[in-house]
């Protein structure tokens, strides 16, 4: 299978992945797939939250902070409501925040490094400079500033944590367009007459395309954590969602009392951060042919 | 010699100039965002239920009814002149706030950046000179985990184990109430104990500074502990250090002079960058420490809906930013003479 989409140049996203399927049985190909898994779980939890979870996450279903044990596997937060169930149903929002939020930064990160990287010169600066700035600037409250100023809700915060991570993708991509526009071929494609959004389509993107999905995962580690660190400050979801952020900032200050209702909402989201920091360093190990080189050479001289 | 120093004068100086259109930048996109964005402060302070007139009235004072370019401008000028308005929770100008409260972030920030740079440094070098051998992968879980810990929730552990369980430390804030603090000077708690030569006072601050910059650096190291170890990794495995080895030059030496040396410019470089990562991380480990810093000032005016207070931080974090990233970037231009040309 690995050959036959190394062989099938058809696409761009066959090639990727065959690359990624030759070099899959490497560490990092483990580290990938150990990701992989963990991230497919946590969203098959979420999407079968009805199913597995023992109780309904916003009733009291019990009496407060009852401790760990018995019907109650995680215990019971402030509420008297089942931290597990809350946990189990605590990443539906969220995810698909993630998700929406880092669509978003790729939808506007990606073509405005395409055109300030191929295009060069002033636009090119002027647009670095409005990135970096907003690059500079400490994201979470970057993201506080935004959901401050137009309010919670699922949409809102997206928006928040997208505009925190288009210079990011911009960043990378510029970079690398810049680089990849010095390189024979493309200098060909430009001489031969080819339109500017061909050039760029054809052959500037496909050779680029490999630091999307490494960005990708990266960040969605990032946005979980501002998602959380959002929800944590009383900024994310309207209250009644639950949200593992935001069951950290309810049962917090009760910390000490009753440490399971703070503890295992954080643990998840340490879990799911990581996971996703494992796909995307598993993935620039494998995707990135500079590293790669640099591996064969260290090989060859031990 | 005399051409170096010239040419790095001439660095510092166009980077001083750029600092102004990067300032102009970012305080037009905190008005962009606070003023253009649907909502307004009156509206929100008085509710729905409010008056419309004394609502209508309020506004014309504020001047909310002027046309864009004249907001914009006065925006400018309040900001330079230091009048961002009055605290509607403390009722105190917001600039005497972040000016009694800055102090507080810095010594935060300046300590974790050290724990994280002794932890990252350390241990990426440790594991970048062991490469793909147990203590790397180790070393490269350890980075992992603690880039990937939420701050809010590493913090409350600390202080659950340090403070409360152990009571090793103090649980919160930035000085014990029994003790008087020293003369302000520099507004850092530790530097002032010092300069007052009271050293109880020093120990004071400095014990209820420990857990926070614990928090704040480790999950920094994390960064650094990546960082450094690709670097060393790859200035080992460099020509130059193959050719300082082929001159029989000791290992010891070729690691320390030719090899270390260099893989800390990038890191030195990445450095400056992380400064936005702290202020984030700040936020959360003052809320968890009770830190009476900028961080807990935003925590509290989000909390009170305080929008002259929010706008306040927003804009004097953005110009701390800016002052911040001028001064990484003249430190990296007098480590590595390539930047300058």
């Amino acid at each position: 299978m690995a050959d036959w989409f190394a062989r099938g140049r058809t696409s761009l996203v066959g090639r990727l992945f065959g690359t990624f399927l030759r070099q899959s049985r490497s560490i990092a190909g483990v580290l990938v797939w150990i990701g992989i898994a963990v991230v497919l779980a946590i969203i098959v939890m979420a999407l079968l939250a009805p199913f597995l979870a023992p109780f309904d996450p916003n009733t009291k279903v019990a009496d407060p902070e009852l401790p760990p044990g018995g019907p109650f596997v995680m215990g019971t937060d402030r509420g008297g409501q089942d931290v597990l169930s809350r946990i189990i149903w605590g990443n539906r929002v969220p995810l698909a925040i993630i998700a929406v939020a880092t669509t978003i930064s790729l939808a506007l990160g990606l073509p405005l490094g395409l055109l300030s990287g191929f295009a060069g010169g002033r636009l090119d600066r002027a647009i670095l400079l409005v990135m970096d700035s907003i690059y500079a600037f400490p994201g979470l409250l970057l993201a506080i500033a935004i959901a401050a100023v137009i309010g919670r809700g699922i949409l809102n915060v997206s928006f928040a944590i997208a505009v925190v991570y288009i210079p990011t993708y911009f960043r990378v991509i510029r970079n690398h367009v810049a680089s990849v526009k010095e390189e024979p071929f493309v200098e060909a494609a430009i001489a031969l007459g080819l339109p500017r959004r061909r050039v760029i389509g054809r052959y500037i993107l496909p050779n680029v395309a490999q630091s999307i999905p490494v960005i990708f995962s990266v960040n969605a580690a990032d946005a979980v954590l501002t998602e959380a660190g959002l929800a944590v400050l009383g900024l994310g979801l309207p209250p009644g969602i639950p949200d593992w952020g935001f069951d950290i900032s309810l049962n917090w200050q009760r910390f000490d009392a009753s440490w399971w209702a703070t503890f295992f909402p954080g643990l998840f989201i340490l879990i799911l951060t990581t996971a996703l920091t494992f796909v995307g360093e598993g993935l620039n190990d494998i995707l990135n042919p500079l590293l790669r080189r640099r591996e064969t050479k260290v090989g060859a001289e031990a | 010699m005399g051409g170096s120093t010239a040419s790095l004068r001439a660095y510092v100086i166009t980077r001083v100039i750029l600092m102004v259109p990067m300032l102009v930048l970012l305080l037009t996109f905190t008005f962009i965002i606070l003023r253009v964005a649907p909502g307004d402060p009156v509206s929100t302070i008085y509710g729905e239920r409010g008056n419309p007139q004394v609502i209508d009235r309020i506004k014309t004072e504020l001047g909310l009814y002027d046309p864009l370019y004249v907001q914009y401008f006065r925006y400018l000028h309040d900001v330079f002149t230091g009048h961002m308005g009055t605290s509607i929770l403390t009722q105190r100008p917001v600039i005497d706030e972040i000016w009694s409260r800055m102090p507080a972030t810095i010594e935060l920030t300046l300590s974790s950046m050290l724990v994280a740079s002794v932890l990252g440094i350390g241990l990426g070098t440790f594991a970048g000179t062991r490469r793909d051998r147990l203590p790397d992968f180790g070393t490269r879980l350890y980075g992992a985990l603690a880039y990937n810990i939420p701050i809010f929730w590493f913090g409350l552990i600390l202080k659950l184990v340090f403070a409360v369980w152990l009571g090793w430390l103090p649980v919160s804030g930035r000085f014990s109430p029994r003790l008087s603090t020293p003369p302000t000077v520099t507004g850092l708690y530790t530097i002032d104990s010092l300069l007052a030569l009271n050293l109880p006072a020093f120990a004071d601050a400095v014990a209820h500074l420990i857990l926070p910059s614990l928090t704040l650096g480790i999950v920094l190291s994390g960064f650094f502990v990546r960082i450094t170890r690709v670097n060393v990794i790859h200035a080992m495995g460099s020509d130059y250090v193959e050719a300082a080895r082929a001159r029989g030059i000791p290992e010891r030496s070729v690691f320390f002079r030719h090899g270390l040396k260099n893989a800390l410019v990038p890191v030195i470089t990445t450095m400056g960058l992380t400064f936005a990562l702290l202020f984030s991380g700040a936020i959360l480990t003052e809320t968890v420490f009770s830190f009476e810093g900028m961080g807990r000032f935003v925590y509290l005016a989000l909390s009170y809906r305080d929008y002259p207070a929010i706008q306040g931080a927003v804009v004097y974090y953005g110009i701390l930013m800016v002052i911040i990233s001028l001064m990484v970037d003249i430190l990296n231009a007098f480590v590595d003479p390539r930047i300058r040309y």
